[in-house]
């Protein structure tokens, strides 16, 4: 094993610090307190909503639900957290719950996730609509304060990254409990041997998933302001492609919450950059596709190497 | 554009810089840049938008008045994208974003960190509730009223109407038919018999009215919201029943409809909708603004009507398959915000 291969971390750091040379580079005026903030600060709900997916990610399932899933958190918070704390903090807790309940279904009935989720992703759809069925609501104040605080020396968007990426370290990699949840991604059969309760610990991955997903969903209310039952939809496909750019894999349990936030932060950073660069949006999507794929031909190349 | 209504557009332009240089309390705005956000090019009226905003822009910046106006359009319809965007504009340097919003909320945090960065933002169309933004609204439920104030004028004795409406839970949709509504409670000759959802597109409308004719009495005019009225005339003719008064909402395939009825049996009628080219509005409201006009924070767009008179060369001017369109020079933007002083 050659040394890119063992740390799988540097191939998404070294993409994010080419990509943020190349546009402060092209936009000299990114390169403050306050340019990294907004370039960055809408890549904090879209980093919790990828270490959600990481979770479901971890134990061999995918999550397609997980934009409606950001959406409905988000009209939550903008309507009844607002209104009635107490009430928002039920129905918040009742959602991680049900993730929690979903987790163990899939596992107990065998069902795929996939499909499950897809599925899933019309109810949050719905209940979306039904608790806000026109754009608006607001911002509980703290939320807002929360996420226009301006800390010092560094910008919100940026502690915040650094705040995800250890949280999530220390939980997954480095926490008992991480490692056995990480096993179930590896080989579910020697995890259950070792007497653990697989379908438990599905359960507790699926409501990890949830927590970060209702995170992401406050962090982006306090950043727009209100909410809209459409608002978080494209967060699916960024949260899955931002998981495997930041070095994780669909199955066998590799994940890395680390690299999954920089892989979050560097799509953020992608579209940011194809914009200052004058492209047409019709070349856009296919541009950040071209990125993403450059990336994995990338660490597919040098774990070759490794290999050989 | 007829080429008489450009040399009177450039005319007016140039005059009105003339006037700039002249009045001493307007900023000079030749240093200024200003950028269009788009949240979606998918549409004939949208692409009329955007290539009006260009044609507006590109006269501007060779006059002088204005250093760029540059137009972003999102990859994909979504408010996250466009905040995105929005905080990218900002930090591009531009003076002002003018700004047609996928959401009224979802942007207000970006919207808001845009004005704290000393940018002029100005809404039109799809319009945003940030207090600090500008907003160039259209008075939907207005548009409603007036369609069947043109009846009531034409059909003194009142009769059964039949009521187009839009996309089903859109906010315009909700205004327009609201409009309409409170004109039958104001005339109430008349009575709305039956209402249906066309979609605000000609084959839907056609299948949606073919649905419902045989089931109605006779209808004396059918009130539409635009897109849905040269459907409508297809299911009536289908059916074989007498061609009802229909209002028209300036798209081409209606104007041309309309035409052949004229010249066929003299068909008489009213077409009214809103113009794409409010984006060329947005540009000289904003950059009015640069310009230190006071301006009131809410501004009315007046709507793009069709009449007996005008249908002709509204026709001729109308590409097909496209949305009769009017480019608003600085005059007119003068005008708009005049009124709402």
């Amino acid at each position: 094993m050659n040394f890119l291969a063992r740390h799988r971390i540097i191939l998404p750091v070294v993409s994010l610090a080419v990509l943020l040379a190349a546009t402060f580079w092209m936009q000299p005026r990114a390169m403050s307190y306050f340019g990294l903030n907004l370039l960055f600060n809408l890549a904090v709900p879209i980093a919790l909503a990828t270490i959600a997916q990481m979770m479901i990610i971890m134990v061999n399932d995918i999550d397609l639900s997980l934009g409606a899933f950001v959406s409905l958190a988000a009209c939550v918070t903008a309507t009844f957290l607002n209104d009635a704390p107490v009430v928002g903090l039920l129905i918040l807790l009742a959602l991680i719950l049900s993730y929690a309940a979903l987790g163990a279904v899939i596992h107990a009935l065998e069902l795929p996730a996939i499909v499950v989720t897809l599925g899933m992703s019309f109810v949050w759809g719905g209940l979306a609509l039904f608790i806000l069925p026109s754009p608006g609501g607001a911002s509980p104040d703290w939320l807002r304060t929360l996420m226009t605080v301006k800390p010092p020396f560094a910008p919100m968007a940026v502690v915040a990254a650094v705040i995800i990426a250890a949280v999530t370290h220390l939980l997954i990699i480095r926490s008992g409990i991480g490692t056995v949840l990480r096993g179930v991604g590896g080989n579910a059969r020697s995890v259950a041997r070792a007497g653990w309760s697989v379908i438990r610990l599905k359960a507790l991955a699926y409501a990890l998933a949830g927590l970060f997903g209702v995170l992401a969903g406050m962090a982006l209310v306090g950043l727009t302001t209100s909410a809209d039952a459409n608002i978080a939809l494209r967060y699916t496909l960024l949260s899955i492609a931002g998981v495997i750019l930041g070095g994780g894999e669909f199955t066998g349990g590799k994940v890395s919450p680390t690299g999954a936030v920089i892989g979050a932060l560097t799509l953020t950073l992608a579209a940011s950059f194809l914009s200052f660069m004058r492209l047409s949006p019709d070349w856009q999507i296919g541009a950040q596709g071209a990125i993403l794929i450059l990336v994995l031909t990338a660490r597919l190349i040098f774990r070759q190497k490794g290999a050989a | 554009m007829t080429i008489s209504k450009m040399l009177l557009g450039a005319a007016s332009l140039a005059m009105a810089t003339g006037m700039a240089h002249a009045e001493s309390h307007m900023a000079d705005t030749s240093d200024m840049r200003i950028a269009l956000s788009n949240n979606y090019a998918g549409n004939s009226w949208r692409q009329a938008m955007l290539q009006t905003w260009e044609e507006t822009a590109e006269e501007a910046v060779a006059e002088g008045v204005v250093a760029a106006a540059d137009a972003y359009t999102t990859s994909e319809n979504q408010a996250t994208e466009q905040a995105a965007q929005i905080q990218n504009l900002i930090l591009q340097g531009y003076d002002a974003i003018v700004l047609n919003a996928a959401s009224p909320t979802a942007l207000n945090g970006a919207v808001k960190e845009a004005c704290d960065a000393g940018v002029t933002v100005v809404s039109f169309d799809g319009i945003v509730t940030e207090p600090c933004a500008w907003r160039i609204a259209v008075d939907f439920a207005a548009m409603g009223r007036e369609e069947v104030d043109y009846l009531a004028s034409r059909l003194p004795e009142g009769g059964n109407l039949l009521e187009i409406r839009g996309l089903a839970g859109v906010f315009v949709d909700d205004e327009i038919s609201k409009g309409i509504h409170q004109g039958v409670e104001e005339h109430d000759q008349f009575e709305i018999v039956g209402s249906v959802h066309g979609d605000w597109a000609q084959d839907v409308a056609q299948k949606a009215v073919a649905g419902i004719l045989p089931s109605l009495p006779e209808i004396v005019g059918v009130v539409t919201q635009g897109g849905d009225g040269y459907g409508a005339a297809q299911a009536f003719e289908a059916a074989g029943r007498p061609t009802p008064l229909i209002v028209l909402g300036n798209r081409q395939d209606e104007l041309q409809w309309w035409a052949e009825q004229r010249d066929a049996n003299g068909y008489e009628t009213l077409s009214l909708s809103i113009a794409p080219g409010v984006a060329s509005l947005a540009f000289w409201v904003s950059q009015q603004i640069l310009a230190g006009e006071e301006v009131p924070k809410d501004l009315t767009v007046p709507f793009l009507k069709i009449t007996q008179d005008t249908l002709d060369e509204a026709l001729e001017t109308t590409p097909e398959g496209s949305v009769a369109n009017v480019v608003y020079t600085l005059e007119d933007a003068k005008e708009v915000i005049a009124e709402a002083k």
